[in-house]
C-alpha cells in the first residue's frame, strides 16, 4: 500500500471529527479492549490515549505474543540455547524475555550461546543449510499471523531434504482466548478491537460468537487513527441502539474468509491442543501442536520438553491487566519493581506490551 | 606485501614497517606522523577538546561510506559538537588476521580522504594483528582534539525553557542503512548512509551564533536518546512536534516493515542544535547554506511543562511521552 494512501488514515481534520461525534454520541462509559499489542502501541503512539474522551476506557488484552508466552516455555527456550550443537533462531523479540533466575537470551548468548535473530522462519533454511553439523531450533511464538509461515517453512525444508531443522511450537489462537475472557466472571468489556493480522489469516467467522453468544461487538481493525476511531464510534453506535455485531473494518488487507490457504497449510502442519497463557493460565484449545506426521520437526519431542503450570509471580498483576480487570498502573510493581530493565511480569517483557506501552508512552 | 594481512605484520619488525610505510603512511602521511617518532608533537593553544571513540561497525563496508572514513567523521563531529574546530587525529588500527589487504587499503584510504576534507591530521597511530576470531575483521579507535572557539562550550545543560530545537537535516538514514546491509534487506528504495565530518558547517555557525546552547551528534539510540540526555542534564522539557520531524519516505517505509522507529536509529551526518528563539532563523539559514544542512528544519521547543522529560506533539495533536531506548531496538514478532 502507499503512503500517501496510508497517509489519509492519518488525516487530524477527519480524526477530530469522528472524536467529536463519539463524544456527541456517548451515551455512559465504553469499556474496550484491543485484542492485539500493536494496536496498544499504535494507540499510543499516535496520541489517541490523550485524545480519547475519557469515558472510553481503554484496555490491552492479551493479543501480545510475547507477553502470553508461558514461563514454562520461555524456561524450555533458554534450557535448550547453550547446548552443545544448538544454533536457537529467533525472532527479536524474545532476546530480553526473562526465564527463571533472571536468565534471558541476550545474557545466554554472552555465556556462549549460539542464538540468531532472524526476520523470517524462512531465514532458517538458509542457516540449517550453512551449519550441517548442528541443530537449528526456532522458537515458533505467536498466534495465527505467524504460523502459517512456520508451517510452510517446515514444508519447504522437507522438500529440500533439510533435516537438521526443528521448531519449538508455542503458538496459540487468538479467538479461543477471547472466548475464556468473556466467561471470566470479573471481566467487564463491552467491545473489541480485534488484530489486523491475525484477522488476515482466519477472517471473520470464527470472531462471531462474541455478538451471537455473548452479546458484545467486535470489529476487526488497522492500525492507523483513523482505522481505530471509526472501530470505537461503530460499537458506540451500536451499544446505543442496544445491537451487537461483529464486522470488518480492515477490508484493504483482511477479506471476511481469511487467507484460505495461509490457514490450510497452517491446520495441516499443526493440530489445536490445550495452552498455558502467561498470566492467565489454561485455555482449552488455545494452543497449537505439530502433528505427528511432522514429529521430526518437534523440537518438544526430541528433547522431551514438558509445559508446566508454576507458582504465580508474587505481586505481579499481569493476569488481571491481561483481562481487563486492572490498567498497568494500578500494578504495586509498575515502575517500582517492574521496568522494561527488569521486568518482573509479561506485560512489560515485551515492546508491544501494556504495562510497556505505558511505561514508554504515558505522561504522568 | 601479501594479499592478506598476516600476523607477522603486526610483529613490530620488518613486516610491520613495510605496512606502515606502504600502507598507512601512503594515504595517511603528513610531515609530524612521517617523522615516525613515539609520540607526536602538536601546536596548539587555549581551551581543547578532546574525544575518543571506537568503531567496530558490522559491515565494514556499507552504502555511504565505510569503517575507516566513518572513524573519521564519528570523532571530528564529536570534537566539532564542543565548538570547537577539530585539529588532530589519532587513530588506532586492531585487525584480525587474514582480513584481505585489498579491503584494508580501500579503508585506509578512505580514512585518508576523510581527515582530508575535514581538514584535519591524523599524526600518531597504532596498528595490532590479531589472530583469526580474536576480533571481526576490523577496529578502529580514533581520538579527536581541537580547539574550543566559544566561550562558553555548547553543553547539553545549558538548555533553557523557550528555546528553538532544530536538526541538521533527516534522520535515521544511517541507522537504517547498516541494519539493512548487516541482515542483506533489499529495501525498495535505496538508502543510504548520511556519514560526513559536519566541523566546517559547525565551526562557521558557532562563529556566527556564539550563543549556541546545545550541539549534540545523534549516533546511536538516535534523535530521542540524545534529546532525552540533554533533558536530564538541563532538567527542562523538549516538546517535539511530530509532524515536523524530517524522515525521509524511504526510511520511514524501511522502519514500518521491519517494526523499528526512526527516533532511535544512529545518525552519523545530522546534529542537533539548540539555541536562544531569536537565533533560530539565523541559525537554520546558516545550516542551509551547506550541503550537509540544507534539509535543516525546527523541530520543537524547549519548555517547562514537564521537567526533564521529552514530549512528542503527534500528528492528531495528541501528546505522549518520548522515553530513552531500553538496550538496541529489536524486529518484532508481527
Amino acid at each position: 500500500m502507499s503512503f500517501e494512501l496510508l497517509e489519509k488514515f492519518r488525516d487530524p481534520a477527519l480524526c477530530r471529527k469522528i472524536l467529536d461525534k463519539m463524544r456527541a454520541e456517548l451515551d455512559g462509559g465504553l469499556r474496550f479492549m484491543e485484542v492485539c499489542g500493536t494496536h496498544t502501541v499504535a494507540i499510543f503512539q499516535s496520541g489517541l490515549r490523550s485524545l480519547l474522551p475519557e469515558e472510553i476506557v481503554h484496555l490491552s488484552g492479551p493479543g501480545c505474543p510475547v507477553c502470553v508466552t508461558h514461563e514454562s516455555e520461555v524456561n524450555a527456550f533458554l534450557d535448550l540455547a547453550g547446548r552443545d550443537n544448538v544454533i536457537m533462531a529467533t525472532f527479536g523479540d524474545l532476546m530480553r524475555v526473562p526465564g527463571h533466575g533472571g536468565r534471558n537470551l541476550k545474557k545466554a548468548q554472552a555465556d556462549g550461546a549460539r542464538v540468531k535473530v532472524v526476520y523470517s522462519p524462512f531465514d532458517t533454511l538458509k542457516l540449517a543449510k550453512e551449519n550441517p553439523g548442528d541443530l537449528v531450533v526456532f522458537i515458533g511464538v505467536g498466534f495465527e499471523t505467524t504460523a502459517p509461515t512456520i508451517a510452510g517453512t517446515m514444508k519447504m525444508a522437507k522438500a529440500q531434504g533439510i533435516t537438521n531443522l526443528r521448531v519449538l511450537c508455542f503458538h496459540k489462537t487468538v479467538p479461543t482466548a477471547l472466548e475464556a475472557l468473556l466467561t471470566d466472571a470479573m471481566t467487564s468489556i463491552d467491545g473489541f478491537i480485534l488484530p489486523g493480522h491475525v484477522s488476515a489469516i482466519i477472517g471473520l467467522e470464527p470472531y462471531k460468537f462474541i455478538a451471537e453468544k455473548y452479546g458484545k461487538s467486535a470489529v476487526v481493525t488497522g492500525f492507523e487513527p483513523l482505522d481505530i476511531l471509526q472501530s470505537l464510534d461503530q460499537m458506540i453506535g451500536w451499544r446505543n441502539a442496544g445491537e451487537a455485531h461483529v464486522t470488518n473494518n480492515y477490508t484493504r488487507i483482511v477479506s471476511d474468509e481469511g487467507n484460505l490457504k495461509a490457514s490450510e497449510i497452517m491446520y495441516e502442519v499443526f493440530e489445536p491442543v490445550d495452552a498455558l497463557w502467561r498470566g492467565i493460565g489454561l485455555i482449552p484449545g488455545s494452543g497449537l501442536e505439530i502433528r505427528e506426521e511432522w514429529e521430526g520437526f518437534d523440537a518438544k519431542k526430541e528433547f522431551g520438553i514438558t509445559i508446566e503450570e508454576g507458582p504465580a509471580l508474587p505481586g505481579c498483576k499481569c493476569g488481571e491487566i491481561l483481562k481487563g480487570i486492572k490498567q498497568p498502573d494500578e500494578c504495586p510493581l509498575f515502575k517500582k519493581a517492574c521496568t522494561p530493565a527488569n521486568p518482573v511480569g509479561p506485560c512489560m517483557v515485551s515492546t508491544e506490551g501494556s504495562c510497556a506501552a505505558y511505561y514508554k508512552y504515558k505522561l504522568d | 606485501m601479501s594479499d592478506k594481512v598476516l600476523l607477522d605484520y603486526g610483529s613490530g619488525g620488518r613486516a610491520s614497517q613495510r605496512l606502515i610505510s606502504e600502507l598507512f603512511l601512503k594515504y595517511l602521511g603528513n610531515d609530524e606522523l612521517n617523522r615516525l617518532n613515539d609520540a607526536a608533537e602538536l601546536s596548539l593553544s587555549g581551551r581543547l577538546a578532546m574525544s575518543t571513540d571506537s568503531f567496530t561497525v558490522d559491515p565494514i563496508f556499507f552504502p555511504g561510506g565505510n569503517i575507516g572514513s566513518l572513524a573519521v567523521h564519528g570523532t571530528v563531529n564529536d570534537v566539532a559538537m564542543m565548538g570547537a574546530v577539530p585539529r588532530y587525529l589519532t587513530c588506532g588500527y586492531i585487525i584480525e588476521e587474514g582480513l584481505p589487504m585489498d579491503d584494508l587499503e580501500t579503508i585506509v584510504a578512505s580514512m585518508g580522504e576523510a581527515a582530508e576534507h575535514a581538514g584535519v591530521q591524523i599524526v600518531t597511530g597504532d596498528t595490532k594483528v590479531v589472530p583469526k576470531g580474536a576480533v571481526d575483521k576490523i577496529f578502529i579507535n580514533t581520538t579527536g582534539i581541537g580547539e574550543i572557539i566559544v566561550d562558553p562550550s555548547p553543553g547539553g545543560d545549558r538548555a533553557r525553557p523557550g528555546d528553538a530545537v532544530l536538526v541538521s537535516g533527516t534522520i535515521g538514514d544511517h541507522g537504517l542503512t547498516i541494519l539493512g546491509t548487516r541482515e542483506g534487506l533489499d529495501f525498495e528504495a535505496k538508502v543510504e548512509s548520511d556519514s560526513a565530518s559536519l566541523n566546517h558547517l559547525l565551526v562557521r555557525l558557532v562563529r556566527e551564533l556564539p550563543d549556541v546552547h546545545v550541539l549534540r551528534d545523534p549516533t546511536r539510540g538516535g534523535l530521542a536518546t540524545t534529546l532525552n540526555e540533554i533533558t536530564a542534564s538541563s532538567g527542562v522539557c523538549c516538546e517535539l512536534v511530530e509532524n515536523d520531524l524530517p524522515v525521509r519516505p524511504e526510511v520511514r517505509g524501511g522502519c514500518s516493515i521491519l517494526g523499528l522507529d526512526p527516533l532511535y536509529l544512529a545518525n552519523e551526518g545530522k546534529f542537533l542544535c539548540i539555541v536562544p528563539q531569536e537565533d533560530a532563523d539565523k541559525a537554520l539559514e546558516i545550516m542551509r547554506a551547506d550541503p550537509l544542512g540544507r534539509d535543516a528544519c525546527r523541530i520543537g521547543t524547549m519548555t517547562d511543562a514537564n521537567p526533564g522529560k521529552v514530549v512528542l506533539v503527534t500528528q492528531l495533536g495528541g501528546k505522549r511521552l518520548l522515553n530513552m531506548l531500553e538496550g538496541e531496538q529489536l524486529p518484532r514478532i508481527c
